[in-house]
């Protein structure tokens, strides 16, 4: 028999899951932000466009979405679409730096099933959260989490991008979890977007990398990590999760004006698929892009096969690889054994492939209102 | 296990596939998977039938394979995507 991983390589009907970026507009400024947020995109989907994609997406029952951005909750029709797609069976959890989470928001949230939040967090004191998501930043998230506990809203998620600056803080990040009743979901740092400009001085260390992986064994479930640190399992048992890398097979991105990449990392024209504006629509895309079709067949591993651990790790992320200059069918640029920092050392600094899709607010303008109300809503007034 | 009625729980979504099906529970937020479709049939009918060994038999599980699709439908009920109910 077939076993479940290899359906899942060859790619299946329909997502598992997607995550769907709502909006570019940002009213933070991360310097790790992976989709390089900031300013609203103007071609971004309209409210009737959103809703045709929900349609197709409870057709094709999809379970859930993982709504982020940007900061989706900026949206003016953010809870009109929220409602919408769990009305048509399909869930939502979505991803926000906290900033629009009200008392009244947060009781409203807790009365629906079928939504879920997760605050991100990169730092489990101020000092280390604010370096890399901005001041004020950390205040914001707890005053979120502290009026979803207020509500009795139970088991929201609370995420955070591993960084060389909160390795040391995971014990930490875990109590803060317990006391706010929530679950804890710990990520990858990617070299995408902005992730590019801060990947060498913020991603792990090899040491740090073991102490991750460690820290995650002794947890087991009882920490999401949306599997992304596969590429770990090369140290022996693999954790909790798939353990493979679903891009364009089991999962994908919809990114805020409708590009179908092959997942929330790829934003760069070789990992676009297609548009939901497509004649063929967002089905259409993941069941007939040539780049999916391709993604689902057998990949080449390069000289990663011979490895004795190519079966556990199967050469890591794409993306990692891909932004960081590596070619894709070698090892990952954080490969546990070193063969990727080996690689990394030949790759001529500024050589990397970097997206082309980029909404950064200039920094001269960081720290002030937006200079015209449309940058991040086209309905907004002045008055913020 | 066997002898018992269950019904899937109404917080529970299937989603049919080659391999058997995709299950997630709304309620606990929890993914699983049925890798048989013969399984998928049985969950499907458990609804309607006396007993799951009745809605095993109604799929055509051979009695031979009845100890490991006991186990599954077992590791359901313990997540609670499946839920006894009067006979």
């Amino acid at each position: 028999m077939t076993k479940l991983v290899d359906h899942f390589a060859e790619g299946l009907d329909a997502p598992i899951c997607l995550t769907w970026e709502l909006t570019y507009a940002c009213n933070l400024a991360c310097s790790h932000c992976l989709s390089s947020s900031g300013r609203r995109d103007p071609r971004e989907l309209t409210t009737a466009e959103a809703k045709a994609v929900i349609d197709e997406l409870s057709a094709m029952q999809v379970f859930y979405v993982n709504i982020g951005g940007g900061e989706p909750t900026i949206r003016p029709d953010f809870w009109e679409l929220v409602d919408y797609a769990t009305a048509n069976q399909v869930g939502v959890k979505f991803s926000t730096n906290g900033s629009r989470i009200t008392a009244e928001v947060a009781e409203r949230l807790a009365a629906s099933d079928y939504v879920d939040v997760q605050i991100s967090l990169d730092g489990a004191t101020a000092e280390v959260n604010d370096a890399v998501r901005g001041e004020g930043s950390f205040a914001t998230a707890i005053r979120a989490m502290d009026h979803l506990k207020a509500a009795g809203f139970r088991g929201f998620k609370i995420s955070v991008v591993t960084t060389r600056h909160n390795v040391d803080q995971l014990d930490a990040f875990k109590a803060i979890a317990d006391e706010y009743d929530a679950q804890l979901r710990i990520t990858r740092l990617r070299p995408s977007g902005r992730g590019a400009d801060v990947w060498d001085e913020l991603h792990p260390t090899a040491e740090q990398q073991r102490q991750i992986y460690d820290w995650l064994v002794a947890r087991g479930e009882d920490v999401l990590t949306g599997d992304s640190f596969f590429h770990l399992a090369a140290y022996g048992d693999p954790l909790p999760g798939l353990n493979l890398c679903g891009a364009g097979r089991v999962v994908c991105l919809i990114d805020p004006v409708g590009d179908v990449y092959a997942c929330p990392f790829t934003i760069h024209e070789q990992f676009k698929a297609g548009n939901v504006r497509d004649a063929g629509g967002f089905t259409g895309v993941w069941r007939t892009s040539d780049l999916f079709l391709d993604l689902r067949q057998p990949q080449s591993g390069g000289a990663c096969e011979s490895c004795g651990s190519w079966d556990a790790c199967r050469g890591g992320c794409m993306a990692a690889k891909f932004f960081t200059g590596l070619p894709l069918d070698g090892p990952d640029p954080e490969c546990v054994h070193g063969h990727g920092e080996a690689l990394l050392a030949g790759v001529a600094p500024g050589t990397a492939p970097r997206s082309d899709v980029d909404h950064s607010v200039p920094v001269r303008l960081r720290r002030r209102r937006p200079d015209r109300a449309c940058d991040e809503s086209p309905l907004a007034g002045l008055t913020l | 296990m066997l002898e018992r009625a269950w019904a899937l729980s109404p917080q529970v979504s299937i989603r049919p596939e080659r391999f058997g099906a995709l299950l997630y529970d709304f309620g606990t937020r929890r993914l699983s998977f049925l890798k048989d479709p013969r399984l998928l049939t049985v969950v499907e009918r458990l609804a309607d039938a006396p007993s799951a060994r009745a809605a095993c038999e109604d799929a055509g599980v051979p009695d031979a394979a009845l100890p490991a699709f006991e186990k599954a439908l077992d590791r359901l009920a313990e997540t609670g995507m499946l839920q006894e109910r009067a006979a």
